[in-house]
């Protein structure tokens, strides 16, 4: 069974130059004592692996390569922010929800605002807390997506780690309260290169919800290049949600790494609404038996953005659920790629996983493109997947048009309820409406 | 429905692959191994012009400079192309002027496969061309075709008869540096069928090719070309079997279509090479590229294929939908059992406007067995109000075999509409009950459910062909249930 396809990325397509410069980076910035050893290895890897070339089939239509320049600002100087700064792009519920704050990558712990109580969620820079008791838990899934899936990219943050996150939901805690963590890319002095890391632990049977939110100030450009992983244990139920709504030239690869260690619940909406480059990669590992989890994406494109989604969904035990649907409209120049696998080891019969992608391409020259895939080891399953590429209907137009309602309302409104089959996916409901906000002033929808 | 299956059941139970056997028959080799020398060797025994010659060496030179792609979910281990032979003729002692002349030993083998090499026998109603190993040994009813204007020939009579028409068309759509096979195939392909049908006919008949790789060690590298001129239309089948042997024998070909305006070419085949034996071991590499063109306004081109042989296939028949309101159409069943390996789909490329393509494709895998489908579906800039549908489904019989689908859509015009959809799922403890109690044992109610799995395929198959290939899917999976 071969699964997982190394990828074998040619170093050359780097140049020396831009390896050397990451790697004189990561000497002069010495990461803490804890953590040395980790971001080691992954400044080792990432030397080996490289950046994906233009014709890596993972890296087909988004080409990435183009963005590792030398000119980009790493932590120089982290800038000085206020919380006053932040104000206007705080979430809706902020007041009553814990605030993680990453500037230009690196956790600050002096604008972030921890509102939990320290029983149910506890919060720590990553370093202290591969200093103290969750040594054992971090050294043992710190770095899981990089061993998952070898990537350059992945290894490159791995390189910076002891500047990310940990948060840890409690045994049995069911926290009404979200954890909200924001992106502060502040290019005002020149492109930045971002490398947020966070890691979530989700003990048994604690509910824990959090979303993540980009923002850019400045008009340079910005690179952000994010892992994200998260632990689930027995019968937990966690909600995650990505709201990427950043600048014209904000350029972004992620990986979002979901691990079910027990039996649980696992969902993850991604809204994806501007940004020049944008890559989502978000891995569903389901380990545990009987697991169920829900995968839900809006990508909602214009002007040149190109946003691309690549998930993995991978049954590895049996009796698993999981569905999937992404939706995506283009508008403009844009570019909406949709990369979906579905992966049912030999194992993992009674496994029940289904995927849709549903793109209309609004602009003349937009495009879309997409893969959804199955790779089946287990007779005993049922998968489906489908996608379909489209317009408005015009009858539904039609009979928008006929009762008064002008063109551009009608387009709007068709847009809107096609939006709204992952809107309602949002469960808090402050968070809902604030998305929504988004998508109607995108679509300039007022009634 | 019932005696129908109780038939192919009776069937399946007695054979494996019957059409294993060897004909004893002499044959003039070309030497073991690939250079320039080969392809000469090639070349001058079928007496070829300078022009063809210089193609080959050009391809070669080009083979030489590419690597063998990696990318199918397949696995095998490395070929050694200079451990083949390129060149297998079965030695005839004079050229046959008619059918009768044919050595007797190679007319009993097609006999045996079922083939009528007699024209009398017109009942079949089907035109064949017969190519085994390298060389086409006969040709039915080339006559009546002539009096239409329509040429069926061997691509080595082609070359010597309708030099403009091969010169303008070999390779005009599956160019020799393609890729790595594709390459290799134009380097050394020894034979195949020629096809040209004029402006405004309709071929009475069937035509049909029969592949037969007899000789060991060798690798069967054919060429297939068929012209549609404007309104016409064709019917094409292709045929193709092996013996058992344990080595494994490379099989490369190329098949170009292309339809002009308001033609038709219907295309199928029924691929039943030796897929080796329960361990896995010998059986053919089908490694083939075939791609249509349809260059005229209003044309269509239509792949059919039932997939149960080869123990390797890598194959895409495509079609390039370049004429406005033309249309492409794949439908396919590929089956795959013990340690078969199957990486089979199609490509539709949309390029002129309001074009239309359909895709239809059923896997079934056994044993341990892997099947995936890889299909393209990409609709251009300017491709105005394309559409496409695709549907690919999988049957996974038992736990040890896989099944894959990798669809690549891609498109660019905001007037196209796609569609894709998928399933995968097994034949249903229910279903099987609801046979079983009816008295309908195990093994034949999978047959009849995998029979009703590829109707919507075998329906499209022309009658001929319809019924091998339903008893060639029961046979494809016998054993496999339990």
């Amino acid at each position: 069974m071969d699964i997982q396809r190394r990828p074998q990325y040619n170093q050359q397509v780097m140049s020396k130059e831009v390896l050397d410069f990451f790697s004189d980076i990561h000497a002069a910035r010495k990461s803490h004592p804890a953590l040395a050893a980790f971001s080691e290895k992954a400044i080792h890897d990432f030397r080996c692996l490289g950046i994906p070339p233009v014709k890596h089939e993972e890296w087909k239509y988004t080409h990435v390569s183009k963005l590792f320049r030398n000119d980009l600002l790493c932590h120089a100087g982290t800038p000085k922010l206020s919380p006053s700064d932040i104000d206007p792009y705080r979430l809706p519920g902020h007041d009553t929800a814990s605030e993680l704050v990453f500037v230009n990558g690196v956790y600050d712990q002096t604008l972030s605002i921890l509102r939990h109580r320290e029983e149910d969620v506890e919060i720590l820079p990553l370093w202290k807390a591969a200093e103290g008791p969750h040594a054992e838990f971090i050294s043992k899934n710190l770095g899981h997506s990089a061993s998952y899936h070898p990537d350059g990219i992945n290894a490159l943050n791995g390189a910076f780690a002891s500047d990310g996150v940990f948060i840890m939901a409690k045994k049995g805690k069911s926290i009404v309260q979200p954890v909200y963590i924001y992106h502060v890319a502040d290019s005002r002095n020149g492109f930045v290169f971002l490398q947020p890391r966070v890691l979530v632990h989700v003990e048994a049977a604690a509910q824990l919800q959090i979303a993540e939110q980009y923002i850019s100030l400045g008009g340079n450009e910005s690179f952000t290049n994010e892992v994200f992983e998260l632990v689930a244990g027995q019968d937990a139920v966690v909600d995650y949600y990505k709201i990427q709504d950043e600048g014209r030239l904000a350029n972004h690869v992620g990986t979002t790494h979901i691990r079910q260690t027990g039996k649980c619940l696992t969902n993850a909406v991604t809204i994806t609404l501007s940004g020049a480059l944008i890559r989502n990669n978000l891995n569903m590992i389901m380990e545990a038996e009987h697991g169920e989890s829900h995968l839900y994406g809006l990508y909602l494109l214009n002007d040149r953005t190109h946003a691309d989604n690549h998930t993995i969904v991978d049954n590895m035990q049996p009796h698993c659920f999981s569905n999937e649907l992404y939706k995506g409209v283009m508008d403009d120049e844009s570019e909406g790629v949709f990369n979906g696998k579905i992966f049912v080891r030999k194992d993992a019969q009674k496994t029940n996983a289904y995927q849709t992608n549903k793109n209309i391409l609004v602009g003349a020259k937009s495009s879309a493109y997409t893969k959804p895939q199955l790779e089946i080891f287990a007779d005993d399953v049922k998968c489906s997947h489908g996608c379909t590429i489209g317009q408005l209907d015009d009858e539904a137009l039609f009979y928008l048009r006929a009762r008064g309602i002008s063109e551009k309302n009608a387009k709007s409104l068709l847009l809107h309820a096609f939006a709204v089959d992952i809107l309602k996916n949002i469960k808090p409901e402050p968070l809902r409406r604030h998305v929504d906000r988004l998508i109607s002033n995108r679509l300039e929808f007022n009634f | 429905m019932y005696e129908e299956n109780d038939d192919i059941l009776g069937q399946v139970t007695t054979s494996e692959y019957k059409y294993g056997f060897v004909t004893d028959i002499e044959s003039e080799d070309a030497p073991k191994g690939l250079n320039e020398d080969t392809v000469r060797y090639i070349s001058a025994k079928k007496n070829e012009p300078a022009w063809l010659l210089e193609w080959r060496l050009k391809s070669f030179r080009h083979w030489q400079t590419m690597e063998e792609p990696t990318w199918p979910n397949v696995k095998y281990p490395p070929i050694d192309y200079q451990d083949i032979i390129y060149y297998s003729a079965p030695k005839q002692k004079i050229a046959p002027n008619s059918l009768d002349e044919i050595d007797p030993e190679l007319r009993k083998t097609f006999e045996k496969l079922g083939i009528s090499l007699q024209e009398q026998k017109r009942l079949t109603g089907v035109a064949v061309d017969a190519v085994v190993d390298s060389v086409s040994i006969a040709t039915t009813f080339k006559e009546e075709l002539a009096e239409l204007g329509i040429i069926f020939c061997s691509m080595s009579d082609a070359v010597h008869e309708h030099p403009e028409l091969i010169k303008k068309y070999l390779g005009a759509v599956v160019p020799p540096t393609d890729n790595y096979f594709t390459a290799l195939n134009s380097a050394v392909f020894s034979d195949g069928s020629f096809c040209y049908i004029p402006v405004g006919v309709r071929c009475p008949m069937e035509l049909s090719t029969y592949f037969r790789i007899n000789a060991a060690n060798t690798g069967q590298f054919e060429r297939t070309l068929i012209v549609a001129e404007a309104g016409s239309y064709v019917s094409y089948l292709e045929g193709c079997t092996a013996p058992m042997r344990d080595e494994n024998q490379l099989h490369a070909a190329v098949v170009e279509i292309m339809a002009m305006e308001k033609a038709e070419v219907k295309y199928s085949t029924v691929q039943n090479w030796y897929p080796g034996d329960k361990e896995g071991k010998g059986g053919i590499y089908n490694f083939v590229t075939k791609r249509g063109i349809c260059q005229g306004a209003h044309s269509k081109i239509s792949w059919t294929q039932v997939e149960t042989g080869s123990s390797i296939t890598w194959k895409y028949p495509s079609v390039i939908l370049k004429g406005d309101h033309s249309v492409g159409e794949f439908y396919s069943v590929a089956v795959t059992n013990n340690y078969q390996q199957a990486d089979t789909g199609t490509k539709m490329i949309h390029i002129g406007k309001n074009t239309k393509s359909r895709i239809v494709s059923k896997g079934i895998s056994a044993g341990r067995s892997n099947n995936s489908y890889r299909g393209l579906v990409q609709v251009g800039r300017n491709a105005g109000n394309a559409r496409n549908f695709s549907q690919c489904d999988s049957l996974l019989l038992g736990d040890k075999c896989g099944a894959h689908t990798f669809p690549y859509i891609e498109v660019k015009n905001n007037t196209g509409i796609v569609e894709h959809e998928a399933t995968t799922s097994k034949i249903g403890e229910d279903q099987i009950f609801y046979c079983n109690q009816r008295g309908i044992d195990t093994e034949a109610a999978v047959a009849m459910i995998v029979n009703g799995f590829a109707k919507e395929v075998m329906n499209q198959l022309p009658m001929e062909f319809a019924v091998e290939a339903q008893k060639l899917l029961a046979i494809s999976l016998e054993g496999s249930v339990g």
